[in-house]
């Protein structure tokens, strides 16, 4: 990756902290990701883009930026891209899932918060994060009271754009919610200089609920025994569907469906059929938080579903695409993103009765919920959790863990004795 | 011929080692688990053994190296004290550095279970800290001398460091040593009795691993929760115990299948 020094100097990188991210990277991808046994060969596209994830990608930003376009940096499954992309705008996932820069973090921040909000504040003191400084903007949201006052102080490093997600799914809230929608289209539009007129919003929107189709089918796959692919690189898939083009990740994932539904008329898999079956749940596992899905998976398990933000909560329901008017569709991209089982709302019931319904659907044997330390939403919400799947008699166990490695010996006996238990003997 | 069946369990201050055949205990041995953990592990193996299984934080490395296959602690804790007391229904493990509880169906098998995160608060290392901080030349002399202190005092940090600056402090006041002693010993038993009661634990209970030697924990464990704790012979040998009876069932249900 060295022939992009250049570009990253221009950026303003911090080179020596840079060059210390991209050499535990490539060696951690390897261990966790390329001695996988039995995987896709549609794998080779996704590991090209993690070995390319502050090259090539980046590239093409700053290609985009040269004729003008802007890009949108977003944390949250709440922020609407295709609004973004109707405006010729590029929304990117920021980079949030490693310890880094955590002693300038220290300085603006509580010691105990969030590593994930730690980790994005880290990044941009510390200019790290090639996506972080290619961004003219970045997108917050109220989906927690830690990132809620964390974007207070990141506004004073880049812009920041707060939208106000409602804590309750009211007819008022939705009222709310559609205003804050209606004025992110405006911020867009002002930023890029580009009206959205109905026919770019309705073809946007086409295009990404292509991608969530594209997951979908592959979350669909998942339901195969042998599993015909691992949770790892189904994760990987969905964290980087957060940031990669869109056309040519649908088309990426899509091929990928296409090599698993042959394996299954030849009954290939994986794992071997009968592995025991985990759904995750809990708070988003960013890049490269792989650290539980990685023990889950070396235990005995195979994680099935990612009832997660990188996961079915980013791609499991679409925008309507029936409107014939801009405001008509932004109520349809309101409405869709009104429907995310979010922990900050309450009651958040559509959770439970989804992880239910997966539970049944993925014929789980059981659930491990990962909730990073200090994210308040998740971690208190497992107690609902906990109580509706012991009403099902559906085996839980409860994770809270960050992003260091010290408790790795602690997980694996708990995860290890927890694949014990649900193993048919 | 003879089978047998070994189990070993590599803890992070002993390892224990049994060896079975056709359900009897044919031999045993605990061991200081020193500074090369399978180098010690390997001096126990002197014979030839149908099936190795083991336990503890070394079973990966046993694994790598000797054994057949591994358990984790909580499933081998499980076998061993539901072996040694049929129909237990809840398993409190006290180790080297991690507390355990598992409740366990009628059938023996683990329907959940509890660990402590990370930090050694309250368990066998804790002790161990407590007892050199009191100047007691080892942690039995330190129980036994707890049994006979007064309880006005409460060690309130829970943290072993901070713990240990609290009763040198105690020290400092003039208070005596077998209170302090009795407080370091109730603080365990506190947040041993917090977890039991977080998991709604059931009875028969059985306490094994290193700590149920100790008698003040026992007692006081007792009268805390106002239920009678089945204490093994060989506390520190169950985990060992119960990977040993896996190696067996594995065999057996080989030949079955």
């Amino acid at each position: 990756m060295s022939n992009y020094n250049e570009m990253w100097r221009s950026l303003g990188l911090n080179m020596a902290a840079h060059d210390q991210l991209l050499q535990v990277l490539p060696p951690t991808y390897h261990d966790v990701y390329l001695t996988q046994p039995n995987r896709p060969q549609g794998m080779e596209y996704f590991d090209f883009v993690v070995n390319e994830i502050h090259g090539l990608r980046i590239q093409e930003l700053q290609e985009h930026k040269k004729t003008g376009g802007k890009v949108f940096g977003a944390f949250c499954v709440f922020v609407p891209e295709e609004i973004v992309r109707a405006a010729g705008g590029i929304c990117i996932g920021l980079c949030s899932g490693i310890d880094i820069g955590a002693a300038k973090a220290e300085k603006v921040l509580p010691r105990n918060i969030c590593p994930l909000i730690k980790s994005f504040m880290g990044f941009k003191l510390d200019k790290v994060c090639p996506y972080f400084e290619s961004c003219d903007v970045v997108v917050g949201e109220t989906t927690c009271d830690g990132k809620k006052k964390a974007f207070e102080i990141l506004n004073d490093y880049i812009p920041v754009h707060v939208m106000e997600t409602p804590h309750m799914k009211k007819p008022r809230d939705r009222e709310l919610w559609l205003e804050e929608v209606r004025d992110f289209a405006q911020l867009v539009q002002k930023t890029t200089g580009h009206n959205i007129s109905t026919g770019d919003l309705a073809k946007a929107i086409k295009e990404v609920n292509g991608k969530r189709r594209a997951l979908q089918r592959l979350a669909e796959l998942r339901k195969q025994d042998p599993a015909l692919i691992s949770g790892k690189d189904s994760l990987v898939i969905e964290q980087i569907a957060m940031y990669d083009d869109i056309p040519r990740f649908t088309e990426k994932v899509n091929e990928l469906c296409d090599e698993l539904e042959r394996k299954v008329q030849t009954g290939t898999g994986a794992f071997p059929r009968k592995t025991p079956r985990v759904i995750v749940t809990g708070t988003p596992m960013a890049i490269p938080n792989w650290k539980v899905p990685h023990i889950i998976e070396t235990s005995g398990a195979v994680i099935v579903a990612e009832e997660l933000c990188t996961g079915l909560r980013y791609f499991e329901k679409e925008v309507a695409e029936d409107a014939q008017t801009t405001d008509g569709l932004l109520e349809n991209v309101a409405a869709r993103y009104l429907g995310i089982n979010c922990a900050v709302f309450t009651p958040n019931t559509g959770r439970m009765e989804r992880l239910l319904q997966l539970a049944k659907d993925y014929q789980t044997d059981g659930v491990i919920h990962c909730a990073l330390s200090f994210c308040d939403p998740y971690a208190v919400e497992a107690n609902r959790v906990e109580i509706m799947l012991k009403q099902h008699n559906i085996p839980l166990l409860k994770i809270e863990t960050g992003y260091d490695q010290e408790d790795t010996g602690q997980l694996k006996t708990r995860i290890e004795a927890f694949i014990e238990m649900i193993s048919k003997a | 011929m003879v089978k047998l069946y070994a189990g070993i369990d590599i803890g992070s201050r002993s390892i224990g080692f049994v060896v079975l055949s056709n359900d009897r205990i044919t031999f045993s041995k605990l061991e200081d688990t020193g500074f090369e953990p399978l180098t010690a592990a390997k001096k126990l193996l002197t014979g030839h053994y149908n099936r190795v299984v083991a336990t503890g934080y070394g079973r990966h490395a046993a694994r790598s190296d000797f054994a057949d296959q591994v358990v984790t602690e909580i499933k081998a804790h499980a076998i061993g004290a539901g072996h040694i007391f049929p129909g237990a229904r809840t398993v409190l493990d006290i180790g080297g550095q991690d507390t355990k509880v598992i409740l366990l169906n009628n059938n023996g098998a683990v329907i959940d279970f509890q660990m402590n995160d990370r930090c050694s608060a309250g368990t066998g290392k804790f002790l161990e800290v407590m007892a050199a901080a009191l100047g007691y030349a080892n942690v039995a002399e330190f129980g036994e001398s707890a049994l006979t202190g007064g309880s006005d005092i409460k060690i309130s940090n829970m943290c072993t460091v901070f713990a240990e600056s609290e009763a040198v402090s105690l020290m400092h006041q003039g208070t005596p040593r077998a209170d302090i002693a009795l407080a370091l010993h109730a603080s365990v038993v506190e947040r041993t009795a917090g977890m039991l009661q977080r998991l709604s634990f059931s009875t028969p209970l059985v306490f094994s691993g290193g700590v149920a030697n100790n008698r003040c924990i026992v007692t006081l464990l007792a009268k805390k929760l106002g239920v009678q704790v089945l204490v093994p012979p060989q506390p520190q040998l169950v985990g060992a115990l119960g990977a040993a009876l896996a190696a067996q069932k594995r065999e057996s249900d080989s030949f079955t299948s």
